[in-house]
């Protein structure tokens, strides 16, 4: 059964933004407002205002250079921006290094895979796991009970992440031989262990054949719908992006050049150009 | 189904270990009742357990962690003198000789894990290359630093003074010298066994073992195989690369309590470059983060120049011929496969992994 995914309609909120109409009562989970950054004389991404809603799927695209890593960059303070604010659940992150900013609920992905390659992949979802069970490191030395108890806990859950991407049997694995499509799956899963409130997934889809993207689409939802989060995605593949995102930004040159829905940004004549360029005049 | 046979391949490894330092000091000591030991060998039973302790923690450094410190012997030495210092100031207190040298080792780990510290407070913001380059500083000037040490106990206690001379210590009638600079320490009354080696390094492996599979050894070694990542999970860099470096600093202290107190004499001299380099050696040709392979390598190259005094004068030579041969056979895939075919071993394919970067 082809199960359409059914997109919410997008409404707009009063700095004309759009999110979606079920999370229009509640606060968007990230509001940044004229963010921007310049690497010594060039300007990277310059006011770039965006307003994401609590259980939205948002779509960041645009042309190789764009920026649009550069923006995941600056979400999760690995840049600190030059100009301007970001606004994580209403609370300004500014001085937060990337440490604090994924403790405030920015998970991410990384379009160049960064798994801890020499660990297992349960290991990986269990790092993922760090700040949500604790326990100190005498603890873990000494075989103390909270050890026994705490390691159980993020066992269980760590099995209970992966089988989200139905990964459970390849949890004693070496993260490093995994293929390639599994990889990305895996770094997804170590992201939600954090557990977000915002997932920025950078390429999820990237060197994914095209069941394999379908799967991922459908995951995608399907986490959005089980966490009830945001979920934010750079990508190239254009079916992904139309058909699972609800809002779509689209950057070009550091700059927005187009936001809307999926429909909009098609027939969007500056998003046309940005892609395939103008017409020659004769 | 699948994870028991992971929670089985982690304790089985760790079991092995274990097993195999239990069964070695079990045979040794039934080959030293039988006097089936040579007198040589039987010296050198004390700096082995010293020398596998110390590759075992600078293994958590290297392997673990993922610096490369090449200062290791800097904490040794602490260790070493602070703990003498413990131990002849405590020679009265305690009579009784093991409890004194677990006192005193004791105090030897909490003094190198205190150096560890404020050596760790600068060189822990170094990576790589730097940070190899600046351990080793700071271990010539932990040697330099005790060579110009002098310590001396009285009735009123512990006496320093640096850079002087003993005269300096102002002490008492009856009072004793213990570190005379550039002499180090001299009349030790030797109280290290090979028992308390053994009980040493069973220690050292618990803590190691027992850390690396935990939440703060995860930690660390995801700190190791992807920085970048690891922040982004929300690890703490500073906190678990001090966790890892002090923890190393500390029972390398400790291995140090129990090298000093195996000789009559002690010198600063002795923990210079070429010991760190030696330890790194054994961990290097052991396998990084094979704490197995660094108990082995430590054992059989401190043995070895004793068994190759029948070369003589090539005796050196000789040594590293088996140091490349051994690290040819270790770690050269052709070479290894090579050998498991000559054992009967399965063909064993390295993981093709892409490539992160």
């Amino acid at each position: 059964m082809d199960n359409k995914i059914i997109k919410t309609k997008m409404v707009p909120v009063p700095s004309r933004a759009i999110i979606p109409e079920r999370d229009i009562d509640k606060e968007p989970i990230l509001e940044t407002q004229h963010l921007g950054i310049d690497f010594g004389g060039l300007t990277a991404v310059d006011n770039f205002n965006i307003i994401i809603g609590r259980t939205e799927i948002a779509g960041l695209i645009g042309p190789n250079g764009a920026g649009k890593t550069t923006v995941f960059n600056l979400l999760t303070k690995v840049y600190q921006p030059t100009r301007g604010t970001i606004l994580l659940d209403g609370k300004d992150t500014h001085g937060m290094n990337t440490i604090q900013a994924n403790r405030a609920g920015i998970a991410r992905t990384f379009q160049n895979i960064r798994l801890f390659d020499a660990l297992s992949v349960e290991d990986n979802v269990k790092i993922g796991l760090h700040n949500q069970v604790q326990y100190p490191m005498w603890s873990g030395i000494l075989r103390l009970p909270s050890y026994w108890k705490k390691e159980k806990q993020a066992h269980e859950q760590a099995l209970e992440l992966l089988s989200i991407f139905d990964m459970q049997d390849l949890a004693g694995q070496k993260a490093g031989a995994l293929p390639y499509g599994a990889q990305r799956r895996l770094e997804i899963v170590r992201a939600l262990a954090t557990n977000p409130s915002l997932l920025l997934l950078d390429e999820p889809a990237a060197g994914m054949n095209p069941s394999e993207t379908a799967e991922l689409m459908e995951n995608i939802v399907k986490i959005r719908d089980t966490f009830a989060i945001a979920v934010m995605l750079i990508e190239h593949d254009m079916n992904l992006v139309m058909n699972i995102c609800e809002g779509i930004c689209v950057l070009n040159f550091g700059k927005i050049i187009a936001k809307g829905t999926p429909e909009e940004i098609q027939s969007n004549p500056a998003v046309i150009e940005a892609y395939l360029g103008s017409k020659k005049e004769g | 189904m699948k994870k028991s046979t992971i929670l089985n391949q982690n304790s089985r490894e760790k079991l092995f270990t274990y097993g195999m330092v239990i069964v070695a000091f079990i045979v040794i000591q039934i080959l030293k009742t039988g006097g089936h030991i040579s007198s040589s060998l039987n010296g050198q039973l004390v700096p082995i357990c010293a020398y596998i302790v110390m590759a075992i923690s600078l293994n958590l450094t290297v392997g673990v962690l993922g610096e490369l410190s090449l200062g290791h012997a800097g904490f040794m030495s602490v260790g070493a003198f602070s703990s003498t210092v413990a131990a002849v100031s405590l020679q009265s207190s305690i009579p009784f000789a093991p409890a004194r040298l677990a006192v005193s080792i004791l105090v030897g780990a909490i003094c190198a894990g205190i150096a560890g510290v404020l050596i760790g407070i600068p060189v822990l913001r170094l990576k790589g290359d730097y940070l190899a380059i600046v351990t080793l500083a700071f271990g010539e000037i932990i040697k330099n630093i005790i060579t110009c040490l002098y310590v001396g106990v009285d009735s009123h206690g512990l006496h320093f003074s640096i850079l002087t001379s003993s005269d300096a210590l102002n002490l008492d009638e009856g009072g004793k010298i213990i570190i005379n600079g550039p002499m180090g320490i001299s009349g030790i009354t030797k109280i290290s066994t090979f028992a308390a080696g053994f009980i040493l390094i069973l220690i050292t492996l618990v803590i190691v073992l027992n850390l690396i599979h935990s939440r703060a050894g995860r930690a660390i070694m995801a700190l190791r195989d992807n920085r970048i990542a690891a922040e982004a999970m929300g690890i703490s860099i500073t906190k678990y690369k001090m966790m890892a470096f002090v923890t190393s600093a500390a029972l390398a202290g400790a291995a140090g309590g129990l090298f000093a107190q195996n000789y009559s004499t002690i010198v600063p001299t002795k923990f210079d470059f070429n010991t760190s380099i030696l330890i790194l050696v054994f961990v290097v040709l052991g396998g990084l983060g094979n704490m197995k392979g660094s108990i082995i390598a430590a054992a059989v190259l401190t043995v070895l120049p004793e068994l190759l005094r029948s070369f003589s004068d090539y005796r050196m030579l000789v040594y590293a011929i088996v140091l490349i041969l051994v690290m040819l056979a270790t770690n050269n895939e052709p070479v290894k496969n090579m050998l498991r075919r000559i054992i009967g071993l399965p063909h064993k394919k390295e993981g093709s992994t892409i490539d992160g970067q």
